[in-house]
């Protein structure tokens, strides 16, 4: 059986506490980092992240982007979100195709 | 560019072959492509989809909770989701798509029990829809992982995929060909030299 990880700043993880995963409080890159490899090398299967945290890391993340586990997500803190999590949705797009062929509409409203 | 080969029969026919393998695993690799980039054009818009809506809701619950905790002390909400009662756990099977293996999530919840881990007494009923609201939002979330990673994995896939294809298309194929185009002219040179020799000895001899 896996686990399921939160990263975030401490107001955004307690909200995640009622919902069973468990949650681990960061305040900035380094100790976002640092809980990142040590969740990593645990059994921990899926690993959300704040963006808020994650754009200061992103060579961390970025080390997990071709492996099959542990999966890490970004998502929205309750500051609201950066776009970072759908500007790498894009990037894979481009990856693949070349060029960016599913938010090229939205580009140019 | 050619190779550097010994232009004989044997090197010629050695070539060949190699042009015919090399076309097949072109067009092999071709239509592998083809079908992960199929594949992963409709996966990528089921992930767009879902990110827009998972992000849009997690804010929104956010926003109540954050309006929950505003109306309670703040030691009595840390003191209330102390210890949560709900339990998730997952499970990690996988699944390969066009040979990449991708993480599906199995997700087992701890059904039956209370949700709420605090007393009715000293929490806001704002917060016993903010923490439904985030519980019901949890799948949604773990799904949007699951695809999120399957579109990472297929787009390196993809890019490795078409590298192949582009070295075997652009540098492999009209290297061989080339190569082969040599080997035959200097094989018809070498015959044409040796007929042309073998007159004019003839012709001494005729004279002779």
């Amino acid at each position: 059986m896996y686990r399921i990880g939160v990263i975030a700043d401490h107001d955004t993880a307690l909200s995640f506490k009622s919902t069973g995963i468990d949650t681990f409080p960061a305040v900035d890159g380094s100790e976002a980092a640092e809980k990142l490899l040590k969740l990593a090398r645990e059994n921990y299967a899926v690993i959300f992240i704040t963006e808020h945290l994650a754009e200061k890391i992103r060579d961390k993340i970025d080390f997990f982007r071709n492996k099959t586990l542990p999966i890490i997500t970004l998502i929205p803190s309750n500051r609201g979100t950066l776009g970072i999590g759908i500007t790498d949705v894009k990037k894979s797009v481009e990856k693949a195709i070349g060029v960016d062929i599913i938010f090229e509409r939205e580009g140019r409203e | 560019m050619e190779i550097r080969v010994n232009p004989n029969r044997m090197e010629l026919s050695r070539l060949k072959k190699r042009l015919v393998t090399a076309k097949r695993g072109h067009k092999l690799l071709k239509d592998k492509q083809d079908e992960l980039i199929k594949k992963f054009m409709d996966m990528v818009k089921q992930n767009k989809a879902l990110r827009e809506e998972v992000e849009r809701e997690l804010i929104a619950a956010f926003q109540s909770f954050t309006m929950a905790r505003s109306q309670m002390p703040a030691n009595v909400v840390e003191e209330s989701l102390m210890i949560p009662t709900a339990k998730v756990s997952i499970d990690i099977k996988k699944s390969n798509i066009m040979s990449v293996n991708v993480p599906r999530i199995e997700i087992s919840m701890e059904e039956g029990k209370n949700l709420y881990p605090y007393g009715l007494a000293g929490t806001s009923a704002e917060m016993d829809s903010a923490i439904r609201t985030l519980s019901a939002i949890l799948p949604k979330m773990l799904k949007l992982a699951e695809f999120e990673k399957a579109c990472q994995l297929m787009a390196d896939e993809i890019e490795k995929t078409r590298r192949r294809v582009n070295a075997l298309e652009y540098v492999l194929i009209p290297q061989l060909e080339n190569t082969i185009k040599y080997i035959a002219m200097k094989l018809d040179e070498n015959e044409r030299s040796s007929r042309t020799r073998l007159m004019k000895i003839k012709e001494m001899v005729m004279q002779g």
